[in-house]
């Protein structure tokens, strides 16, 4: 299994080079970050132009300027950034720590709440419930993810002021006082502030989720094998969780690790809606200022998260279904 | 001299075309074609609309900030715009950009899912490592990314071709999956022992058989790209002032929720109804095209 997860791994590593290289083209081509200089009323002078040319080297070609690039994020260097006093690095590991929390929570969440709903809505096919979260998840599925957040704040807020309390965090990922606050304090304030942007990203994939739990699980329900345990006189309980469910399962996990890039692109939008300093903001501005060493370094943690949580729904293949075995 | 039965003519039984069994199993769905009828009224609505209603979506009118009214169905915004128009114009865009990225998502996915899985091998390999290349990135980063620069002005067709560009590789996967275990059935190796060509096969019995799928992925894709363009015209990088679309109306009216709903809710729901009857129309299509679908529906 060890071993497997190596080779995967090293597997991952030409798709990685060729996606930042990809992003990185995309950026670089498509801007140029000293417009705004050059466009300034009055002009800069040519030689401050000529020096940010130099520091941000825009006069290589674009297979130089991300072979320098990649070179500098081996060792642990990802480039000068368009605002010279940013580094990129340091914010680039602040704020994933920001956002992966937020992705992590709002995964669990959506993936609990599908299995159990699936598992349900399968077994009371066609019952109320199975009807109604059918209904219900075609509705979040419809929804932009901005919406759904901005109408939570809204209600959030309207509950806040109606009862005079701060029930609900509808801004930022902590409060202004974090740094004065006792450990669990921390702790509580960072799972206040994650409740509403969660819940937000959450639903989305819970609505997609739960559809493929429910269809699986019919899918096996329906087999031969499901009968024969049955007719083996095996308890209902026991055939629905050890032979239903686990197999059920294994949609569900490639489903998940393929969604994975789809839920970062919503975190960027669902911290927008509730003024986080993460990944989204990061995105954003560097994106803003046609920064490409930002964006590319962003794009390719983007793409070191996705490969891995592939890796990681690869072992749970194994783990779900004694078929496979890696080694 | 015997008397010979007379021959009844069997009970003339038409048989039916894949296309009118297609048809009549999508009209049993019935939330399919309620959203049809829905999703249809709402293009009448974009494209028809505007020439019997009394304003443009560029018309300022004297009322600032009016809830809804007979005057104003949809209310107005703080300049004096009226929502309904807006709504109407936004509509218009956010179909079109949407259809165009369906379009262009399926066509270039179509192909390329269908030539890897037809060649296999080290093609197949390469071109599906492509694929994951672009499934490893978030599309909508990627999208802001591109689309922040300006490439093409931010006029819609920009939008619709950045989007398009990061879709097809989900259209791609479905598609050569599907050809995938086509071309190993029995009903192709008959027709190959029969004498037919590859252009036979591919023409008369690949390309009809993995219609469906491709039918309903770009059916889905449509809702995707609503709800892409709607993301990217929220961050500010999507469709642009003076234009207008439905992604961009609610970004712009983000903070009127509290005090404006009208502004916020009108366009919300239009996206929630276009997402939606497409999602639905695409379940029932799925069901359709599926022959092994016989059961009836309660």
């Amino acid at each position: 299994m060890f071993a497997y997860v190596v080779r995967r791994l090293i597997a991952a590593i030409p798709v990685l080079i060729i996606a930042s290289f990809l992003a990185y083209a995309l950026v670089a081509l498509s801007g140029d970050p000293l417009e705004p200089l050059k466009l300034r009323n009055p002009p800069a002078p040519p030689r401050t132009i000529e020096l940010e040319t130099q520091r941000l080297g825009l006069d290589d070609n674009i297979f130089a300027r991300y072979g320098h690039w990649l070179w500098g994020v081996l060792h642990g260097n990802f480039g000068e950034s368009v605002q010279s006093s940013y580094d990129i690095g340091a914010n680039l590991a602040r704020s994933s720590v920001v956002t992966l929390r937020l992705v992590f929570v709002a995964m669990l969440l959506a993936l609990v709440l599908a299995v159990l709903t699936g598992v349900l809505s399968a077994v009371r096919q066609y019952s109320k419930f199975d009807y109604t979260t059918t209904f219900l998840g075609f509705v979040f599925l419809a929804m932009p993810s901005f919406w759904i957040a901005i109408v939570l704040k809204d209600f959030a807020v309207r509950y806040n002021k109606a009862t005079g309390t701060t029930v609900f965090y509808t801004i930022g990922e902590t409060s202004q006082n974090y740094e004065n606050l006792s450990a669990f304090g921390k702790f509580a304030d960072v799972a206040g502030h994650l409740v509403l942007p969660t819940i937000s990203l959450a639903l989305i994939s819970y609505a997609a989720w739960s559809r493929y739990q429910r269809a699986a699980m019919l899918e096996v329900l329906n087999s031969d094998y499901v009968r024969l345990a049955r007719a083996k006189g095996l308890t209902w309980r026991k055939v629905l969780v050890k032979h239903v469910l686990r197999t059920a399962l294994i949609p569900l996990v490639t489903v998940t690790a393929l969604d994975i890039a789809a839920i970062l692109g919503g975190a960027v939008i669902t911290e927008t809606v509730f003024n986080w300093n993460g990944l989204g903001r990061m995105l954003l501005t560097g994106v803003s200022r046609a920064d490409t060493n930002a964006v590319a370094g962003w794009l390719l943690l983007a793409g070191l998260v996705v490969i891995a949580f592939n890796v990681i729904a690869d072992v749970l293949y194994a783990v779900l279904d004694p078929r496979i075995r890696h080694d | 001299m015997t008397s010979t039965l007379p021959v009844t003519p069997p009970s003339v039984v038409r048989e039916r075309t894949q296309s009118e069994m297609v048809l009549r199993r999508f009209r049993r769905h019935r939330a399919a074609v309620t959203s049809l009828i829905l999703f249809l009224l709402v293009v009448l609505f974009a494209y028809v609309g505007p020439l019997l209603w009394t304003y443009t979506f560029t018309d300022i009118t004297d009322d600032l900030s009016q809830p809804p009214s007979l005057t104003h169905p949809f209310g107005t915004d703080l300049i004096g715009h009226d929502t309904m128009a807006q709504v109407m114009r936004g509509t218009q865009q956010s179909l079109k950009i949407a259809l165009a990225i369906a379009l262009i998502g399926t066509v270039l996915g179509s192909l390329w899912g269908a030539i890897a899985g037809l060649y296999r091998g080290r093609w197949d390999f390469l071109m599906m490592r492509i694929v994951d290349v672009i499934l490893t990135l978030p599309t909508i980063a990627v999208a802001a990314a591109v689309a922040a620069q300006g490439v093409g002005g931010s006029q819609w067709w920009s939008i619709a071709i950045i989007l398009g560009a990061l879709t097809w590789p989900y259209v791609s996967r479905v598609v050569r999956g599907v050809v995938l275990s086509l071309r190993e059935q029995e009903f192709i190796e008959a027709a190959r022992a029969l004498g037919a060509g590859n252009a036979r096969i591919i023409l008369r019995h690949l390309l009809p058989n993995a219609l469906g799928a491709i039918t309903v992925t770009a059916t889905l894709t449509i809702a995707t790209g609503i709800l892409g363009e709607a993301a990217l015209s929220f961050l500010g990088v999507g469709v642009q002032a003076p234009d207008t679309s439905l992604g961009l109306l609610v970004s712009i009216n983000r903070d009127a929720v509290n005090t404006r709903p009208w502004l916020f809710y009108f366009p919300g729901l239009f996206i929630i109804l276009i997402a939606l009857t497409i999602n639905f129309i695409g379940d029932g299509l799925r069901d359709a095209f599926d022959p092994k679908q016989t059961r009836v529906r309660p």
